[in-house]
Order: structure tokens, then sequence, then C-alpha cells
């Protein structure tokens, strides 16, 4: 038999991880990619060099499940090929075109799991350019990895389980926290009793958090709308709305997210079929209940595919990895496979009724101000968006990105897109799924212009 | 007026830059964004108004965070580590506003 090219996962997360370890036990050795510095992801993110705090201190609930997860890839060792701090920034065929202190290198593989994870979703706000504000989950970030708080008197707004969590974190390690700003009513909530007989632990947990943030003295406030950020060339106070009156907080610092959105990238380069999801309101990649893409050799596992969390992001990396070694032609546990899947359908309809109970704010894309920055990277305001909307007769986002610069940006449309979406659905009275999908073009992270080849890159082109 | 406050890590070894040509001490484990923010509340200036910015997502997706070294070379603040002697400019792009 000639040799095959080893599979390449993009990710090492808790999706990844899981992959590469169902792939290690059936013999392979898989290159791992990954932008971070250690494995972990986001959500187990380590501290760059030991800051004397414990996994307890840094993780809180969660330790054990990140302790585990990241002990486990270490024991890898050489089985795998990890390559940290590697940025991916184009797909083709069987061929990934990976940056590494810049240099670029092409990776040829066979057999492709993306596990790329998600970034807080957000839509804009008056102000939320303001030094001091960061989204939640980069507050979070900044705690967990850094040991830093974002502000000395800090405000947490928007919607979804992070919202309280990062408030309660940050109360924890001792900073002042001035409000939990919701923008989801008290009428969503009751969807957490459908949440609570599937997981009785998460949910409890969070009702204990927002009650004893509440018993710390930080006004928890359901049902916001009109978040306004203030400030001169910082931040200084946040301004919202309830039941038609107007408050005004004073803050240094503010953690903003509504929920999570998918980095699906890299499933589109990869030539995946996208559909729309109402739930999560964002176009994503197909696949079926193993992992598998439209596209045969690719494989989603983990939030990159739809928001699931991380628990589900484990199982899926290792459903998805018992697919490519079943594609493969290796012995791939069905019996396992068959209790994965299982699994993931009873995470996935937790994570319904939790999505229920942080509804996206649907009504914040016609109410943007026009003189709100849609665009941060190149400070292109909802009214010009709008404009160019009436003025071309806009109905998909493409266009209104070929148009305004909407997306084409160094974020490339992470930061922007779902905020053009939508306000593109309110104003020509489309439904959110019916305005198209930001295609993704590489390359799909900022590269170097001075970027360099690598030996290994000229030996394998044939262009050279 | 710093936007970031240390709580831990306040005795690990120190690392010299400067901001603007302004001598800084950062932490050993300080990513760039840390190290300046600990000192500062801005990273940069946006190109289009001038108008300061600090980074958003921390995450390398928004790509907010960008910052400038005084030999011409950009980085991303929040996934590059703090390095002995980097001089990081937040000035440029300021006149355009």
């Amino acid at each position: 038999m000639a040799e095959r090219a080893p599979p390449l996962i993009v990710g090492a997360g808790p999706a990844g991880i899981r992959a590469a370890m169902t792939l290690v036990a059936a013999g392979l050795r898989p290159i791992v990619i990954d932008e971070g510095y250690a494995c972990g992801g986001q959500i187990y993110r380590q501290p760059l060099s030991p800051d004397g705090r414990d996994a307890q201190a840094r993780y809180g609930s969660e330790a054990a499940k990140a302790t585990r997860l990241q002990r486990d890839f270490a024991a890898l060792g050489a089985q795998v090929d990890y390559r940290p701090n590697t940025l991916l920034w184009n797909l083709r065929d069987a061929s990934a075109d990976s940056l590494r202190d810049g240099v670029s290198q092409r990776i040829l593989h066979d057999g492709l799991i993306l596990a790329t994870g998600a970034t807080d979703r957000v839509l804009p706000l008056p102000g939320w350019t303001l030094p001091g504000v960061f989204t939640l989950g980069g507050a979070q970030i900044a705690l967990k990895a850094q040991g830093c708080a974002i502000g000395k008197r800090v405000v947490f707004a928007g919607s979804g389980p992070l919202l309280y969590l990062v408030a309660w974190q940050y109360m924890k390690a001792g900073v002042e926290v001035a409000a939990v700003l919701d923008a989801a009513p008290l009428s969503a909530k009751l969807h957490l009793l459908r949440a609570l007989p599937l997981a009785p632990d998460i949910v409890l947990r969070g009702l204990r958090m927002a009650a004893e943030l509440a018993l710390h003295g930080t006004q928890v406030q359901l049902g916001v709308s009109g978040l306004r950020i203030e400030g001169e060339g910082r931040v200084a106070r946040i301004v919202y709305q309830t039941g038609g009156r107007r408050h005004a907080i004073a803050c240094d610092g503010i953690g903003y997210g509504l929920n999570l959105r998918s980095e699906t990238q890299a499933a589109d380069l990869a030539g995946c079929a996208f559909r729309f999801d109402p739930r999560d309101r964002a176009h994503l990649p197909v696949r079926d209940s193993s992992g598998r893409s439209s596209v045969a050799g690719v494989y989603l596992a983990g939030d990159g595919a739809r928001i699931a969390g991380a628990d589900a992001a484990e199982l899926a990396g290792e459903r998805a990895a018992l697919a490519l070694l079943e594609d493969r032609g290796l012995p791939h546990a069905p019996a396992r496979a068959a209790s994965l899947e299982r699994r993931l359908v009873r995470i996935g309809r937790l994570r319904d009724a939790l999505e229920a109970a942080f509804p996206f704010p649907a009504h914040w894309g016609a109410d943007i101000a026009d003189d709100t920055l849609l665009c941060r990277c190149e400070d292109i305001s909802a009214g010009d968006a709008r404009r160019a909307i009436g003025h071309f007769s806009l109905t998909d986002v493409n266009r209104l990105k070929a148009v305004t610069r909407i997306g084409m940006g160094r974020c490339q449309g992470r930061m922007c897109g779902a905020a053009a979406a939508e306000l593109l659905a309110a104003q020509t009275g489309r439904d959110i799924g019916a305005v198209g999908r930001l295609r993704a073009q590489a390359p799909i992270k900022p590269i170097p212009l001075a970027m360099s080849l690598s030996v290994d890159e000229r030996q394998h082109d044939p262009a050279h | 007026m710093p936007l970031l406050h240390r709580l831990v890590r306040t005795d690990s070894a120190v690392i010299f830059f400067t901001i603007d040509g302004v001598p800084c001490e950062g932490r050993a484990g300080d990513t760039v964004l840390t190290a300046v923010l600990c000192h500062t509340d801005r990273l940069r200036h946006s190109e289009f108004s001038g108008e300061p910015r600090a980074g958003f997502c921390q995450m390398g997706a928004c790509q907010d965070c960008w910052v400038q070294l005084a030999s011409g070379e950009r980085l991303r603040a929040c996934t590059t580590p703090l390095a002995e002697g980097m001089h990081i400019v937040t000035t440029r792009g300021r006149s355009h506003g």
C-alpha cells in the first residue's frame, strides 16, 4: 500500500484534542495546527507562563475537564505532529497553507478535521470601539490567561450563559461588578425549566451565579435595550433602557457579547455546502450526525460547526475522527460512535433550551443608529450601509460587501458579518436566512506581505 | 491611566520595552496587549477616524489590536508574547483623523 499523507486537524481545543487522540489510538499520526501557543482552545486556554494559580483558580467548575484534556493531549507527545502558533490561511484540494513565525508552509494531508471553534457574536453598539470595551470572551481571557481585570468597576452586557459566568468569575477575583445587563426578558428564562431535567447541574450553577452576584451587590437587570457606551477616549459609563426608562452606570470596563458564532471560514474554503440555521441565525456548514461534511474527507466538529459548547465539542471531535477512520478502512468502534451520537443529541436539546433562555435580540439589527460604526476595521457606519442598500437596491450581503467593503477588512466579517446581515434583512423586509452569507476568501486571516515560503513548500510546489 | 489591572504575576521577571519611546516594564507571561494596556489605555489609533483602539476579542479574531513596532513591523498584540526591547508605537494613524 502506498503511504498515505497524514490527516490534518485544525484547532487544538476540546474537539481537536479528542479527534487527535482517537486517530493516534488507531495508529495514525495526525498533524494538528493551532493558533494558540498551547492546547486547550479558548475555553481551556492556558497562560503563557505559570502565574501561581492552579487549575481550580483558573477554570473554576471546569478545572477537572481542563486538566484532563490538557494532560491527555500532552501525553500524546510525538505521536502527533503538533504545530502551535500556526495560522491556517488557505485550503485547496488536499493541501493547507499555514503560517508560523512569518513563514508559510503548505501541508499535504489526507483527511481534514475542522475544529475551528467560535468567537463571541456581537452587534454594533454606539461606543463599542472605545478602549475598555471587550467581548465577553475577551474579558474572560484577560482574567483566565493573563490574570488581568478589564477595569476596576466593570459591567457585563449582552446575552448568553457566558454573560453570567464571566461576571461571576470577575466577582470571585475580587473585581467590583457593577451590573449584569441581560438583553433577554424574564419570560425567556422560563426555558431554563426545560433545560433543568437535561442538565440540572449546569442550570442550577447558572442560577446560583446570578444569585451570588445579586447578593454581592451587582445589579442584575433583565430585558435591557438601547445599550450605549460613552466616554472620552475610553469607557466612562454604559447607558441602557428598561421599561421605557433610561439608566446610566459609571464603569471603566465592559464585557459584551450575544452568545457565540461559529468560525466557518475554513469549511467554506474546503468547499463545504452551507445551510441556514434558524437557531444560530447563521449559515453553517452542513454535516451529518457523524460530523461528515458535504465534501468527502472533510469532517466538522465542535463549536466551529454549530454552537453546542465544550462538552459536546469533545464528543464530536472523537465522533468525527471515528468517521475519518471508517472512511479510511480502519477499525472505527461503531458502538462507541453510536453512544457518542446519542450523547450529542442530548446536549443538543440542552443547548436549544439555553439558546431560548438567552435569545438573540433580533430587533437590535433594525435599531442600530445610523452613526454607529458597523465595521470596526474600516470605520464604516450603519448609515453608510443603509444608504448603499437603498441606493443599489441590495439584497445580498456579498453585494453589500462589494459596494461598502463591510466584511472585507482585517477581521473578514467576523465582528460585523452578523450585524450586516441583520441590518440588510431589516431594511429589505427579508428573512435573515434570505440575505445570503459572506463568502470566505483566502487569506482568511491577515498574513504579512513579507511572508516567505518554507524550503519544504518550494520543493513541493510544482510552480517552482 | 492603564486599562487593564494585574491581579497575579506581580512579581514575575521584568521585561523591558518602550511605548512611544517611554521606558516601561512588563512581566514574563505578558502578551503585548497586556503589557501595553497595563500602562496606558490604547494600542493604536484607527487609520480612518484617528480614534483610539485597545483590542476587543483578545483571541485573534477581530484584528483590532494590531500594534506597530518602531521598525515598522506590525503584530497582533493579543497573541504575541512580550519580548525584551520591543519598541511599540501607538501614535501612528493619529494625524489622519
